[in-house]
């Protein structure tokens, strides 16, 4: 198995509307790769899709096995952490119940957790509701790498925390890196260009662009694609 | 005073059965966002069964034994039947809601059609003991037992249910699914067995409540249709206590009982005033969700 993740020709339609119409694309195993776009280009769906969150036709291959019609929780349990747009924790439920909803292994990694997440020791009986944004999005990744799952979907980890968070979250990201194939989609392109190896461009529900990420220093490429400027 | 008082306990034990009707349906809502019409039908079920196993049973065991064996076969005929319900109709009609609310219903009216087919529309009598016919007298006043074993029940379930909810994992999928289902397929959990337990939960605690009512307060008798006059009040329970929220059934069922109760005694006996229990119900709930459009306890719709 070279690819963590292949998909091909994948539609969805959502409420009549035609959000991918085609979408290709090829997760090499290790390191991160970056989904890109404009808001409203699909990349969440394209995340959801692979999950089985939505309906689609296309193939998906999940960590070498053809996924089609599988249901959610058969696809998750193939080795794919995910951590939503908007962190979805629970939020009625504590810290310690959440992790606990995540573990499906023996021998959860909750060292790899704490390690790179201490803060989340100290808060095991809080429920996640009162959390802050940035500690729920580290109850969010926590969910995902408990498990120690080759490949994670992550989803705009940075939506909605102050600048300084980010570059935290950066960081915890790195390592997670580390541990797991991740595809990543992220608006902020300062944390892109630190994690990412690869970049997948998608606009209007296809993909326009695949390459280096190295190419985000191009702001012209940035221009065309993600209608951003100022990237230096 | 103790008038009131006694009052204030009957009211309390018939929000215990409204508890034990209405927190199975709270739950179903919670988690699937399914209106379950059918809900009366596992109460009527399972104080069918009830009666079946009591009156088929010799007579020589004992009240007392028959009865705490009608009590046992009643969660376990509602708890059977709420889980083929859920497995062989909703099932099927897995993602779309609407298509299972009116499945609820149309199941409803056709068992309660054969029930009244197979049964005939008199009502038939629970063998119950004595005792449970009587009263205990404390501090002068005078309360029935029957009231009791309801109240006895409803806060034996209303514990259970909290410790499972809390403690164990299954009960974690629960809460954290009647917040965001497809979060928790998506941490690999297989939500459909959700589904099924709730069901059986839910048809269990009806089917008691299904008993515990004949048994309470209409004079140990079944009739076909009963599930469906309790299933209304449930209903409202469930509303003001918020979707999805057991502790806000607990406290909504309290007060539609004790509501129901005083109106009924203080109102009730005043020339056409019979049904004023029932209105100040509705006027209860009018009332709730002028104040929080989504119940005492609900977060979200």
């Amino acid at each position: 198995m070279t690819n963590a993740l292949e998909v091909s020709d994948l539609h969805v339609t959502i409420a009549g509307s035609h959000v991918l119409q085609g979408v290709s694309i090829e997760v090499p195993v290790g390191g991160v790769t970056a989904l890109l776009g404009r808001n409203g280009v699909g990349k969440t769906t394209t995340l959801r899709a692979l999950l089985g969150l939505v309906a689609s036709t296309g193939a998906i291959s999940v960590l070498g096995t053809d996924v089609r019609g599988w249901s959610t929780h058969r696809i998750v349990r193939l080795g794919v952490g995910y951590v939503p747009e908007d962190r979805d924790v629970f939020a009625g439920l504590t810290v310690a119940e959440n992790l606990r909803l995540a573990e499906q292994v023996d021998e959860p990694r909750y060292d790899d957790v704490y390690a790179i997440f201490p803060e989340l020791r100290e808060r095991t009986r809080q429920r996640a509701g009162t959390l802050s944004g940035g500690q729920q999005q580290m109850v969010s990744i926590a969910r995902a790498l408990l498990n120690g799952w080759p490949l994670l979907l992550v989803d705009e980890p940075s939506k909605g925390l102050a600048p300084r968070l980010v570059s935290e979250l950066a960081d915890a990201l790195e390592r997670v890196a580390t541990l797991a194939t991740v595809l990543l989609v992220e608006q902020n392109l300062a944390v892109v260009r630190r994690l990412a190896q690869r970049i997948v461009v998608l606009d209007h529900g296809e993909v326009v662009h695949t390459g280096d990420a190295r190419e985000l220093h191009d702001p012209d490429l940035a221009k065309r694609f993600l209608g951003v400027t100022g990237v230096r | 005073m103790n008038v009131f008082l006694a009052l204030t306990f009957s009211g309390v034990a018939l929000g215990a059965v409204y508890f034990l009707a209405a927190s199975g349906l709270s739950l179903i809502y919670g988690l699937m966002d399914i209106l379950n019409f059918a809900h009366g039908l596992f109460m009527t079920l399972g104080a069918y069964a009830a009666w079946d196993v009591a009156s088929h049973l010799p007579a020589s065991w004992g009240a007392p034994l028959l009865f705490v064996i009608a009590l046992v076969a009643s969660i376990l005929g509602g708890a059977l039947a709420a889980g083929l319900t859920e497995v062989l109709i909703i099932r099927p009609l897995y993602g779309r809601p609407i298509g299972q609310i009116l499945v609820t219903i149309g199941l409803d009216l056709a068992v309660v059609g054969l029930l009244l087919g197979g049964f005939g529309s008199n009502s038939l009598s629970v063998p119950v003991p004595l005792w449970l016919i009587e009263a205990t007298h404390v501090g002068g006043l005078s309360l029935p037992n029957s009231d009791f074993v309801a109240l006895v029940a409803g806060v034996v379930v209303l514990v259970s249910l909290e410790l499972f909810l809390r403690k164990t994992r299954y009960g974690i999928t629960i809460r954290a699914g009647v917040e965001n289902r497809d979060m928790v397929s998506a941490l690999g959990i297989n939500v459909g067995r959700a589904f099924t337990l709730v069901f059986v939960i839910g048809g269990a605690m009806a089917g008691l409540a299904g008993l515990l009512y004949a048994v309470v307060f209409s004079g140990d008798l079944i009739s076909p249709t009963q599930g469906d006059s309790l299933l209304i009040f449930a209903f409202i329970v469930v509303v003001i206590g918020g979707l999805g929220s057991i502790r806000g059934s607990a406290v909504a069922a309290l007060l539609v009982g004790l509501v129901q109760d005083y109106t009924n005694f203080y109102l009730g006996s005043h020339p056409g005033m019979a049904e004023i229990g029932n209105l100040s119900v509705v006027l209860l709930l009018a009332l709730v969700l002028e104040w929080r459009p989504r119940g005492l306890f609900g977060s979200t719709l």
